[in-house]
């Protein structure tokens, strides 16, 4: 074995390509996740700021058949609109958001970055395989890139709903792009959380027993626990997909006596855990950073984890408020709508002990903390709309409105994204030894947290007047609101360029951070015991209980 | 050592499979997907070959680490868990075929108001001859890696741990054999066929599946037994057998609600 490697000192760094593309450091795969994300994401985002150019105002100005525009609308004359287009573009951002984004973030990037480095673990339980994961999920993505690129591209939505995912199956490879991205992109979820709970469970540094490991290690090691049970059911619901596509299966073929919406079940019991996956590693990203930026402890550690917990198993039981519209009887609406609303109750747990956290604190707003309150606030609006919506009865209205838009996106774009720019702010100086500009850091924030309440705020508007989501125009009753929202939406794509900035700048010119712990003494987990950037393997020397242990009597 | 390391874990050096098995998984599923659309299978074929080298070359570097001695018990235990949450995943992977055969059993679509659907006649698979033979195959190669696996515990004669793993890897092989006839003699001779029906798409799906995985053990089950004729294992070091024998057991309890579903209960779904 090649002794030299391991002295950790950086004169003995490996070579640029064996570092980055046959790396076995958690740390520099967390990195290459989040680099990755990043780029997919601001792909994604373009998506989202071409429709809603075309959403901005009645009729179709952008999206025609005679050839895409981008910039020249009005004065090209005639243009017959290219619903199909619109379709891949919807399909496109949800299916990278969903897949190659916000997972790969928050759960491959800080859960591969932080995970071990809180439980005081040397690496992952399986270096090479946490590789693997992170390769696959390359593959996946350029696998989703041949969805929308290929053959017209895949419009069938990211929920890949028959018929309409497999009308074009004579003529367009495109959905079948589409299916096995999803695949690759599963296998590595499942090769990762394999990898996350063997090392959360075997790997905790002496003396750290399951009640003491810090929120966010808890929230990784259930959010892997949900993709490990979920994502092998979505892989089979998928699989059948492709069968009936392309092997004449007659899984969901009415006419061979297959049923439509046996997908939609198997594909939400899927599903549902899945927005878990994305919200549950934000949380524990939200309690590090309110504690610390309160310089108060987190309240009530155990029931914050056992909320977590709690959160992630009935999320197993509630998929079907997906689809209250399908035709269940009243008695499977009522059961649905009655698990749904308990998620309220641990879901409140952890907002009010966030709240009780920040209560009497000495609080100082840095731009981390700013996301963690803007987190706390506008995740709380969407769980409230979430609360509406999971009564059947109300959804008979709200169902596939915009009103549901703008739910999900306050859950997940304003949710989980507050969550991952919260980690980045608070972990940049940690990973990079670089600390960002704090005004720039602000400036960010409230464009971002303007742009997207304007964005989103009034599609609830919109969904209430009845207007329905996934389509390419409008009748001239919804102009206003959209024309807000599309303001909206440009706000925030600026203020995403701002954050990239800020990125560069802080990698290339921010200002060196010696201090450790540099956020104070409240930030007390393990990772603030390490210089800024850590050296290429950390702990080898398993660290002691006083390096980590706040409340050595409990 | 010259490193500081003081820790038991296994610091793994920098590997080219991870990198590589991905652009295999690439290269054969574009091939696959242009196969499936009409083109040629050979981009499928050469991705298929590279992911098949990958494995061996990293399978290769984990037998060599661990007769280094890198697989210190804490390091083993973690190995376990890693391969119990891998079959949990296999198993969720097998609840989605087992919901789709109960859905179309309990809930047919013939019996929805307005359906036009009618199911069609289905020549009934007799579960109690073929289909409990090898039941009766499978179990008892289930059997042979046991015994096989308590002579590797309590450090038995070579020979043995040989013997039953080989009888383990043959009975597999039967098994497979037996059910690759029965697909050609219900396709052939009794006008079941792939498609048509969602009664043969979850029959062919749901025991296709269960069927390789049956390969894959057996395959794996055999490497196994050519570690154990290497010397490999001992009696209490053997975590690739231990995880093969696991996997055989898991394809055993897949086939077991299998024969009781898509067999017995799916004989009386085509008999109506």
């Amino acid at each position: 074995m090649a002794d030299a490697t391991h002295t950790g000192h950086d004169h003995d760094r490996p070579g640029f390509f064996t570092r980055w593309f046959m790396s076995t450091n958690h740390k520099d795969i967390g990195i290459l996740y989040l680099f990755t994300a990043g780029v997919v994401g601001l792909i994604s985002v373009i998506f989202t700021v071409y429709m809603r150019m075309e959403l901005m105002e009645p009729g179709v100005q952008y999206m025609c058949a005679e050839g895409a525009r981008v910039l020249s609308a009005a004065a090209e004359g005639e243009c017959t609109p290219d619903g199909h287009l619109w379709n891949v573009m919807i399909t496109g951002h949800g299916v990278l958001m969903m897949f190659f984004v916000v997972i790969p973030a928050l759960f491959g990037g800080f859960g591969n970055y932080f995970m071990p480095l809180m439980i005081g673990a040397p690496d992952m339980a399986f270096p090479r395989l946490n590789n693997l994961s992170y390769w696959l999920y390359v593959a996946g993505t350029a696998l989703a890139f041949c969805a929308v690129f290929i053959d017209g591209g895949a419009g069938p939505g990211w929920t890949f709903y028959p018929p309409l995912s497999w009308q074009d199956a004579p003529t367009s490879r495109a959905v079948d792009f589409a299916i096995f991205a999803v695949h690759v992109s599963g296998a590595s979820s499942i090769l990762g959380s394999i990898n996350i709970i063997t090392t959360f469970l075997n790997m905790r540094a002496p003396g750290m027993t399951l009640h003491k490991v810090p929120l966010f290690a808890w929230s990784i090691f259930v959010t892997a626990w949900l993709l490990l049970l979920s994502l092998p059911v979505l892989a089979g619901a998928i699989t059948m997909l492709l069968t009936d596509r392309n092997f004449g299966t007659a899984f969901f073929d009415v006419s061979g006596g297959g049923d439509p919406v046996l997908f939609q079940h198997i594909f939400w019991f899927f599903g549902h855990p899945e927005v878990y996956i994305v919200i549950l590693p934000a949380f524990g990203v939200i309690s590090h950073i309110v504690s610390t930026f309160s310089k108060k402890p987190i309240f009530g550690y155990l029931p914050m984890v056992y909320a977590l917990v709690a959160i992630g198993g009935l999320g197993f039981v509630v998929w079907a408020h997906h689809m209250y519209t399908v035709g269940m009887t009243l008695t499977q609406q009522a059961y649905f709508m009655v698990a749904t609303m308990v998620i309220a109750v641990p879901t409140g747990i952890k907002i009010f002990s966030w709240i009780a956290t920040m209560w009497q604190g000495s609080i100082s707003f840095k731009t981390p903390m700013l996301f963690a309150v803007g987190f706390i606030f506008l995740f709380t609006l969407g769980g409230v709309t979430g609360i509406i919506l999971s009564q059947a009865g109300v959804d008979r209205a709200y169902h596939d409105t915009y009103y549901v838009v703008a739910h999900f996106h306050y859950v997940m774009s304003l949710g989980a994204v507050f969550g991952i720019f919260a980690g980045i702010y608070y972990w940049i100086g940690k990973m990079s030894g670089r600390q960002y500009p704090e005004l720039m850091g602000k400036v960010h924030f409230w464009m971002f947290f303007i742009g997207t309440n304007l964005t989103f705020f009034p599609q609830h508007f919109l969904g209430r007047q009845g207007m329905p989501r996934r389509y390419i125009d409008y009748p001239d009753a919804f102009a206003l609101w959209n024309y807000v929202s599309s303001i909206g939406a440009f706000i925030s794509f600026a203020s995403f360029l701002l954050f990239i900035g800020i990125v560069f700048y802080t990698l290339r010119a921010g200002k060196k951070i010696e201090e450790n712990a540099y956020w104070g003494e409240h930030a007390d987990t393990l990772e603030w015991t390490l210089p800024n950037p850590p050296p290429e393997h950390t702990f080898e020397e398993l660290p002691t209980r006083e390096m980590w242990d706040r409340q050595p009597h409990h | 050592m010259a490193h500081a390391k003081n820790h038991d874990y296994h610091i793994i050096n920098p590997s080219i499979w991870p990198l590589m098995a991905a652009g295999a998984a690439f290269v054969m599923l574009f091939g696959a997907v242009n196969w499936m659309h009409g083109g040629l299978p050979w981009m499928f074929a050469m991705g298929f070959v590279a992911t098949l080298y990958v494995m061996f070359g990293w399978w290769a570097d984990v037998v060599s680490e661990s007769n280094a001695g890198d697989h210190t018990p804490v390091v083993r235990i973690g190995l376990r868990y890693g391969f119990i949450m891998f079959i949990m995943s296999e198993v969720m992977f097998f609840v989605a075929w087992f919901w789709a055969f109960f859905k179309h059993a309990l809930y047919p679509m013939n019996e929805y108001v307005a359906s036009a659907y009618v199911p069609p006649e289905i020549y009934a698979v007799d579960p109690f001859h073929l289909p409990l033979i090898n039941t009766l195959i499978l179990l008892l190669s289930g059997c042979a890696v046991t015994w096989s696996h308590h002579a590797l515990v309590h450090g038995g004669p070579r020979k043995d741990v040989a013997n039953g793993l080989i009888i383990g890897v043959v009975l597999g092989l039967i098994f497979t054999g037996l059910q690759a006839f029965e697909y050609y003699e219900l396709i052939a001779h009794y006008g079941w066929s792939f498609g048509g029906d969602k009664f043969f798409a979850t029959f062919f799906l749901a025991t296709g599946f269960h069927g390789a995985h049956v390969v894959i053990g057996t395959i794996f089950l055999f490497v196994c037994w050519l570690r154990v004729l290497k010397g490999h294992f001992t009696a209490e070091k053997h975590i690739g057998f231990e995880a093969a024998a696991w996997y055989w057991h898991f394809v055993d309890v897949v086939w077991l609600f299998l024969f009781l579903a898509v067999y017995i209960w799916g004989q009386a779904v085509v008999i109506g």
